[in-house]
């Protein structure tokens, strides 16, 4: 589509192609495309009420799905469960992957799951310090997953990671600096960028802006928003904030004691809610 | 897009909000309302305040769930029905078919004006170059000081987020358009603009459905005016 728009000069011409261009999309967006991740009856729970249980969702191929809902609610038990770190007790994780075609997640090899979660998939933590090696230089915490998949080439890793460093606006004259000289927020960028550099097709993240002030807050989220868009990455993203979840997420899943409560398309959701939790949620009381 | 083409085809739709935790309290808004609107017209909506007039504008945006009733959009060929559809069938109308003009702006934090305005445009894989120009040109016409485009509309007048709002809304050539009260803030010689902007679009071909609080606006835009108690 950008090819052809680029294409055009004339002002006549940028509209018809705008209109050949749309066609275009239109016909691929609506053939038939299959889910990216597929999950059936997925239940996990530690102590009744405890976990996540009942869960049954498609996410599609460049879909923002927003998981939000109280302290407590099962939100960070259940990602684990969607991206193979915790075993659920029962029900289907199906990921479409690049690699390997459909597996279910909790049926294949440990080795498969390994290679996902190097290459197809990344994980932003909400503790910088779980997804990063905080006592190597920013650089190599880039290079790193390049070298997981294959790369090998010194200079050319390199690169890449100022590449991907100035793509999460951290200045390049860092990269021989460790993550432990780094900010929080600078922190988190450095983590989405570890993930960025494989051209994962899934994220999952955990409250990404959590531990941050409101201002480094806005500059992540506006980051997110931009990469998330540009690269049409397709992310499952944990939040109890619902401006981060009304900014990011395309759909929303409500959750509540370890079910959901509710579903939707996000603005939905939250000018619209038909649960009672819902409603509560988004009414001033327990928003913050 | 050609004339006498049906874009909105609305009918029996049914709307009740229930406050769950002040009592549980269910009041009906929307009772079997129906509404076809074909290319090129604009459809005003009116009734007192509260009838419910915002409700179903946002219902057609699939902003607000509906408790009963259809509402079929064209897309290109196709009719859909957005009451049913998944969300990401109404995202990808949203982005290229339908577009709506809130009475506030909501603003995303550290997002300069222009950028504001192009986003939509650039969104659906246009030139920057070419978003630019179109959002120059409406911010111009619409009378934001230029000095404000490279700035964040958060502290903006009520009436600068307005135009701001306008111009986003406008940036694309929606071919439905959903105006709730875009010209409220506005003094005469903004809403003589925007009422220019809507007969472009019905130029265009495009079916509006707008909301107006001055008899002057609904006056030079018009082709139909509906009590929303009647539909
Ligand atoms: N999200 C909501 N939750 C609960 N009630 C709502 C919601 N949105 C609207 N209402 C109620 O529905 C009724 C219709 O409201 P609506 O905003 O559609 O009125 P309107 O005709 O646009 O009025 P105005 O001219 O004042 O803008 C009102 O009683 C309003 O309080
Ligand atoms: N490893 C664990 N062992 C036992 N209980 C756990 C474990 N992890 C989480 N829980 C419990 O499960 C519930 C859901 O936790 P969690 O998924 O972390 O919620 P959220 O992310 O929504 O705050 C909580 O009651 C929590 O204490
Ligand atoms: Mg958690
Ligand atoms: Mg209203």
């Amino acid at each position: 589509m950008n090819k052809v728009i680029d294409a055009v000069q004339s002002d006549a011409g940028v509209q018809q192609a705008l209109e050949t261009a749309l066609q275009q999309e239109f016909k691929e967006e609506w053939k038939d495309i299959a889910p990216l991740l597929s999950v059936r009856e997925l239940n996990k729970f530690y102590a009744p009420g405890k976990g996540c249980g009942d869960i049954n969702f498609d996410l599609y191929p460049g879909e923002v799905l927003g998981i939000v809902g109280e302290s407590g609610s099962g939100k960070s038990t259940l990602l684990s469960c969607l991206s193979a770190r915790l075993t659920p007790d029962s029900g289907n994780v199906i990921y479409n992957s690049e690699r390997f075609g459909e597996m279910d997640l909790y049926a294949c090899e440990e080795s498969m799951r390994r290679v996902l979660m190097r290459s197809e998939w990344g994980i932003v933590h909400q503790h910088a310090r779980d997804g990063l090696r905080m006592n190597v230089s920013a650089g190599a915490n880039i290079g790193e997953r390049l070298m997981a998949v294959g790369e090998r080439h010194y200079g050319d890793i390199r690169a890449k990671a100022e590449e991907w460093l100035t793509a999460v606006e951290i200045d390049t004259g860092r990269i021989d600096d460790r993550p432990s000289q780094f900010s929080g927020g600078m922190q988190q960028r450095l983590q989405i960028a570890r993930n960025l550099v494989t051209h994962p097709k899934l994220i999952f993240m955990d409250e990404p802006t959590g531990g941050l002030d409101v201002s480094v807050q806005a500059k992540l989220l506006d980051l997110l928003r931009n990469l998330v868009s540009r690269l049409g990455l397709s992310v499952i993203i944990v939040t109890h904030d619902l401006a981060v979840a009304r900014l990011l997420a395309h759909r929303l899943m409500v959750m509540r004691r370890g079910q959901v409560v509710e579903t939707g398309l996000t603005d939905q959701v939250l000018d619209d809610p038909q649960h009672p939790y819902t409603q509560l949620l988004v009414s001033s009381i327990l928003q913050n | 897009m050609t004339a006498n083409q049906l874009m909105i085809d609305v009918s029996g739709v049914e709307k009740a909000f229930t406050l769950h935790n002040q009592g549980g309290a269910s009041f009906g808004v929307l009772d079997n309302a129906s509404l076809q609107v074909q290319a090129g017209e604009c459809v005003v909506l009116h009734g007192q305040s509260g009838a419910g007039k915002s409700t179903f504008l946002k219902a057609l945006y699939a902003n607000y769930s509906v408790d009963g009733g259809e509402i079929r959009l064209r897309d290109g060929e196709q009719m859909v029905e957005i009451t049913s559809a998944l969300p990401r069938r109404i995202i990808a109308l949203r982005r290229q078919t339908l577009g709506y003009v809130s009475q506030f702006l909501r603003v995303i934090p550290r997002v300069p004006t222009l950028e504001v305005v192009m986003q939509p445009l650039l969104d659906l894989g246009v030139d920057a170059a070419i978003c630019e120009a179109k959002a120059k040109d409406l911010l111009q016409r619409l009378n934001v000081p230029e000095r404000l485009w490279s700035l964040a509309p958060g502290t903006f007048s009520g009436g600068e987020q307005q135009r701001v709002n306008i111009a986003r809304g406008f940036i694309v050539d929606y071919p439905i358009l959903l105006l709730d009260e875009p010209t409220a803030s506005l003094d005469a010689t903004n809403r003589r603009v925007v009422v220019e902007l809507i007969r472009e679009a019905k130029a265009r071909g495009a079916a509006v459905v707008g909301i107006f609080h001055d008899e002057d606006v609904r006056e030079a835009v018009a082709d139909r005016l509906v009590d929303i108690k009647a539909i």
